[in-house]
């Protein structure tokens, strides 16, 4: 919402107040200053010249040297434009002044200079060196300079006067962010009441008033409003003769400094009225809303209005409208037809002020598409109480600019039981709510500087009709604090009850993170939003969670893994160039119904391989105390490579498959693993989750090396329980440490080396102990086809 | 026989000296040590002369002796000290390296920035208090819409473009639903926080992403002021940012909170003079907060007669871009690793 200040000191004088402090006062307020803007910028030296002689230059067949009078003196000004007379009256400016260059649009400098030799004092200006077009000036000349001569008020004007002031110029202009509750604020009284409550100045809005001639607008125009429930007022006031034209210079100077566009007088007013009182008001030519009268009903599936805009929109039954006789002349408070407006030919104009249901005109302005300056107040729910006054205003402003004559009798078919709104106000309450200490008559007075009514006896706050968002004693204490000022109110901290916990997810999945950076990991953060083919690539995906409304293929369904997320990232890295990386991700998974928290962790580069993705998970697994290094089956799923993938429970780690990553380009070698992580820490809680102390032992270990041959197909996973269970009683650990094939061993065979290493808790082992116990494992392993390697 | 001995004690100590300054090596150091002290040594042989003298000299030349010895064992221990050192002196020379040659490292690691100023603000609530909750991001819109004072039709529910899984389910556009969800299953007193994904259909460019993320509070107790929730955020806000932080409340409109307010932080560049970053206003939009509407707690089974409340919210983003003056929000999401290895 735009304000001019011009227009906001016809009701409350703001003249002695800064601009700076303006704008920070009301921001304090609640009425969000956004930015301001002075409107004579970068104007400044014009003033309003007379032509008082005029004679050609010597030296030029185009150039007309010119004596202005600019008041008390005369100044001689060169011009080489063509429609210069003597008696013109027209924009100067003077040595030192600034216009806006028309070629470039920049800030030019006008000084004092000779022109082929003839001395000229300043510049006589066009319209677009003072920032306007021709069309601000309808009776100006089409080409040279900006003659005033003809414009309605010059001759009210002072020469030598400031042109900027003529022109309105001498403005500025308040941007404001209005609340979606304070629909009162997107109008210049509303804006002022709040200027006048937060700086306690007086305020005075005049009650519009109209004289009427006489006349009953019945015998004219009959108004049906058949849908009342949307429709809770409708009012119409009639104008016969009137005269289309423009508006007077005041007048389209408010309009465009709050960004309206003027059009003519009867368009002008209704917009004007709008900016005013917030409240949109339309204007009908009576020959197509005159003969079978107005009505005001649901459209008819798949009706279709042409707009005023010229396109044409099908209408459904939801959406309500203003009729004649046969069709839908206006989509209610959105936007009027294209054929019942006012135009140059009008001589009867039906004024309509109603009151519309906000959710209703929010939904047909979303329907046709069209969110209009009347749409977007409607939707804020305005009061009906309020048509009255839009209503009287209009006619006033008729009669003022002189558009036609008023008939003194309105229309109004109210459907809608006025109540008075009161809220019950303590002030104790407020301040033990606020944290304050304010006493009870500064409360009252800050009610009474909002324009709230105050019943004393009662102790309760009589609520105006243009106070929507007003309902409750916590709304009260609102009031009361935006106006005593939200910086006042002391700070202080609850005593908060000691019972603050951070949850075991929380505290394990901090561990987690700890030990994936100590493993060298880059922490990523992803869409939860992948295409269904990428979901598609983990297992488990289908029928995944999907939008209705996604914003395409890419983003349409909630992943059920995190593994095309992940994968996604490496794929990016890969074609960003960067040659390795350790990534991972805590993130979610969404099935119907349930999400859960899961690790991915996604692996590429010259060092990686399935073992250091192995060490990875194995890392993370030891922390919370889970050894997987035997427990470990092969997965053989997409969107692993058969051979290079294991799984355990509720972990799933390997090698990507090279079809899975063709589809990407990639021809790198990429490393996955997806831990849930409620299993984790569940395992983790299970299995005791706690750490107790082992004592470091006190007698030396033994050590053998072995090195044993087996079928090449035979893992180490099954020789290391074979070695286990050969010795339960001193066998300590066994090692891996090497893997041989070649050599002087047969085809089809390897050799692999492991440390085993023996103690016994109370006493040292004699080399026999360690003998027999490595006869004992050699013996099994020899059950199972497995040698000691000569 | 006196005045010879002396003499004789006196060119031995001159020389003794001289020996060891001489010496240039432990070995030949020792030698000397032993031509004067040894068994047969100089010194040695001098004072066996001892026995010649009188009662009277006797003690005399004794103490002149031991002055004789103690000088040249000092000197001595001195003298091989300094070849010892001298040793690994020269030890050390043949073993300069290059030390401007890089240093061996793991491979290095990073936390997601978003990440990391998360953490902070987690960290900071737990100590004043808070618990965090969680909730689906996939959830009803009662939850996200409805009982927070937001039904069908509220301009409100049209500005968070939302996400549609069906007519009652959407993706949520704010972490509210927690906070809703929390009242309606914990009895007051409540403090907690709500940090999570959001989701509303903006399109991605630098400064909108359809996925962002939140931390909302909310306190619940008897006798909870407005002046609690301003001293609540200003603690907040200097834990994050220093002492010197400044905190404007300013009145707002949300439908679940009365009164209302945005909290702009002074400038973290210019300190609130105005400057580019902050627009020229000295001041930063950061959060939304407010006492939570009555009707909003009605709607959670909490009586607003017995009990106030406040809550508050905030972006992680925003905070983030901002503290590490990233000026294009798109490269969270893209995880390029040469952005992820900068934190």
């Amino acid at each position: 919402m735009n304000l001019s200040l011009n227009w906001l000191n016809d009701y409350v004088n703001t003249e002695e107040i800064l601009l700076p402090k303006l704008i920070s006062g009301l921001t304090m307020s609640g009425s969000k200053v956004e930015k301001s803007r002075d409107l004579s910028e970068p104007l400044s030296k014009i003033v309003i010249g007379k032509v008082t002689e005029i004679k050609k230059h010597e030296n030029s067949d185009k150039l007309w040297i010119c004596k202005v009078n600019i008041g008390e003196t005369d100044v001689q000004i060169v011009t080489g434009a063509q429609n210069v007379f003597e008696g013109a009256v027209i924009p100067v400016v003077l040595d030192g002044g600034t216009v806006i260059n028309r070629q470039d649009g920049s800030v030019t400098k006008i000084k004092k200079g000779k022109l082929r030799g003839a001395v000229s004092n300043g510049m006589l200006c066009s319209p677009d060196e003072i920032g306007m077009d021709r069309s601000d000036f309808p009776n100006a000349d089409e080409d040279g300079i900006l003659i005033l001569n003809k414009e309605d008020g010059i001759e009210a004007v002072e020469i030598g006067s400031d042109a900027l002031e003529f022109f309105g110029l001498n403005d500025t202009v308040i941007e404001f962010e209005i609340t979606n509750n304070r629909a009162d604020c997107l109008a210049v009284t509303g804006l002022a009441r709040e200027v006048a409550a937060t700086f306690d100045l007086p305020l005075e809005i005049p009650e519009p008033q109209f004289k009427g001639c006489s006349g009953d607008i019945n015998a004219e125009v009959s108004v049906t409003v058949e849908n009342k429930q949307l429709c809770s007022r409708y009012m119409a006031g009639l104008v016969k003769n009137v005269k289309i034209k423009p508006s007077p210079r005041w007048l389209t100077a408010r309009l465009k400094a709050q960004g309206v566009r003027p059009i003519n007088n009867i368009v002008d007013i209704t917009n004007y009225v709008m900016l005013e009182y917030g409240y949109p008001l339309h204007a009908f030519d009576k020959r197509y809303v005159g003969g079978g009268g107005i009505t005001v009903r649901n459209a008819k599936q798949d009706e279709e209005i042409t707009l005023l805009d010229g396109n044409t929109v099908s209408l459904d039954s939801d959406i309500l409208v203003i009729a004649d006789k046969n069709k839908p002349v206006a989509v209610a408070g959105v936007m009027g037809g294209e054929y019942s407006g006012v135009s140059e030919d009008t001589d009867t104009v039906v004024f309509e002020a109603a009151c519309f249901d906000g959710v209703s005109v929010r939904r047909a302005a979303k329907k046709i598409g069209r969110r209009t300056e009347s749409s977007s107040r409607f939707e804020k729910s305005l009061n009906p109480a309020n048509v009255k006054t839009a209503l009287l205003r209009a006619l006033q402003l008729v009669e003022e600019l002189g558009c036609g004559e008023v008939c003194i009798s309105v229309i109004d078919c109210a459907n809608y039981i006025e109540t008075e709104k009161r809220v019950p106000h303590d002030y104790k309450a407020v301040n033990s709510f606020l944290g304050t200490d304010i006493p009870e008559n500064e409360q009252i007075n800050i009610f009474k500087r909002l324009e709230l009514g105050y019943d004393d006896n009662n102790k309760q706050v009589i609520v105006p009709s243009f106070r929507a968002d007003i309902n409750l004693p916590c709304d009260l204490a609102e009031e009361v604090a935006r106006i005593y000022g939200y910086d006042k109110i002391e700070s202080t901290l609850p005593r908060l009850g000691n019972n603050a916990n951070v949850s075991v997810f929380e505290s394990y999945t901090q561990k987690l993170v700890s030990v994936l950076t100590a493993q060298g990991c880059c922490e990523c953060i992803t869409y939860s939003f992948v295409s269904p083919k990428m979901n598609a690539i983990a297992p488990n995906s289908d029928n995944p969670v999907a939008l209705k409304n996604p914003f395409g293929e890419e983003t349409s369904v909630m992943r059920t893994s995190m593994i095309a997320s992940v994968l996604k990232v490496v794929v990016n890295n890969i074609n960003a160039g960067n040659s390795e990386a350790r990534l991972f991700e805590i993130g979610r998974v969404y099935g119907q119904g349930k999400e859960s928290d899961v690790l991915c962790i996604g692996l590429y580069g010259k060092d990686e391989s399935f073992f250091t993705l192995k060490g990875i998970v194995q890392e993370i697994a030891g922390c919370f105390k889970i050894d997987i290094s035997t427990s470990v089956k092969r997965y053989t799923e997409m969107p692993f490579h058969p051979g290079r993938a294991a799984h355990f429970d509720y972990i799933k780690f390997g090698e990507l498959s090279p079809i899975v990553l063709r589809d990407y380009g990639i021809s790198e070698r990429v490393y996955i693993a997806e831990i849930v992580l409620e299993e984790l820490f569940n395992h983790h809680c299970r299995s005791g989750g706690k750490t107790i102390y082992t004592p470091i032992p006190r007698f030396p270990a033994a050590v053998r090396d072995l090195s044993l041959v087996c079928d090449d197909e035979t893992e180490s996973g099954a020789i290391v329980s074979i070695v286990k269970g050969g010795c339960r009683r001193f066998l300590e650990s066994v090692e891996f440490f090497d893997v041989f094939k070649g050599g002087n061993l047969e085809d089809g065979k390897k050799s692999l080396s492991y440390k085993l290493t023996f103690r016994k808790p109370d006493g040292t082992l004699t080399d026999e102990e360690v003998d027999t116990a490595v006869k004992q494992i050699l013996g099994k392993l020899e059950e199972n086809n497995i040698k000691l390697r000569r | 026989m006196v005045i010879n001995m002396r003499e004789q004690l006196a060119e031995l100590k001159e020389r003794a000296l001289a020996a060891i300054e001489n010496a240039d090596s432990i070995k030949s150091l020792e030698d000397v040590k032993v031509a004067f002290l040894g068994k047969k040594g100089e010194l040695t042989t001098v004072l066996k002369q001892m026995g010649k003298l009188t009662a009277e000299e006797r003690p005399v030349i004794g103490q002149i002796a031991n002055q004789v010895r103690e000088e040249f064992e000092n000197t001595y221990s001195v003298k091989i000290n300094d070849l010892k050192n001298s040793d690994i002196l020269k030890r050390l020379e043949t073993e300069k390296i290059d030390i401007t040659l890089p240093g061996t490292r793991l491979k290095s690691c990073s936390r997601h920035p978003l990440n990391i100023v998360l953490d902070e603000i987690k960290e900071i609530f737990t100590s004043m208090g808070y618990t965090m909750v969680y909730g689906p991001e996939v959830e009803e819109t009662r939850y996200v819409f409805d009982l927070l004072n937001t039904p069908e039709g509220h301009p409100a529910r049209d500005e968070q473009d939302t996400f549609y899984i069906d007519d009652k389910t959407i993706l949520r556009t704010q972490t509210s639903s927690v906070q809703i969800r929390t009242m309606m299953s914990q009895k007051p007193p409540i403090a907690v926080i709500s940090p999570g994904r959001v989701y509303r259909c903006d399109e991605v460019d630098s400064t909108h992403s359809p996925i962002f993320h939140q931390c909302e509070g909310l306190v619940v107790d008897k006798g909870l002021t407005f002046g609690d929730l301003k001293g609540t955020l200003e603690t907040f806000f200097k834990r994050l940012y220093g002492n010197d932080i400044k905190l404007r409340f300013r009145p707002h409109q949300f439908p679940y909170t009365e009164p209302s307010a945005e909290v702009d932080l002074s400038c973290f560049k210019c300190g609130g003079k105005g400057c580019r970053f902050c627009k020229g206003e000295g001041w930063i939009e950061m959060l939304g907060c407010g006492m939570v509407h009555p009707q909003v707690l009605r709607n959670c089974g909490v009586e607003p007669e017995e009990y106030t409340s406040f809550a508050f919210g905030m972006g992680i983003e925003r905070i983030t871009l901002m503290r590490y003056e990233i000026d294009d929000m798109r490269l969270l999401y893209e995880n390029d690793m040469r952005f992820l290895r900068q934190f």
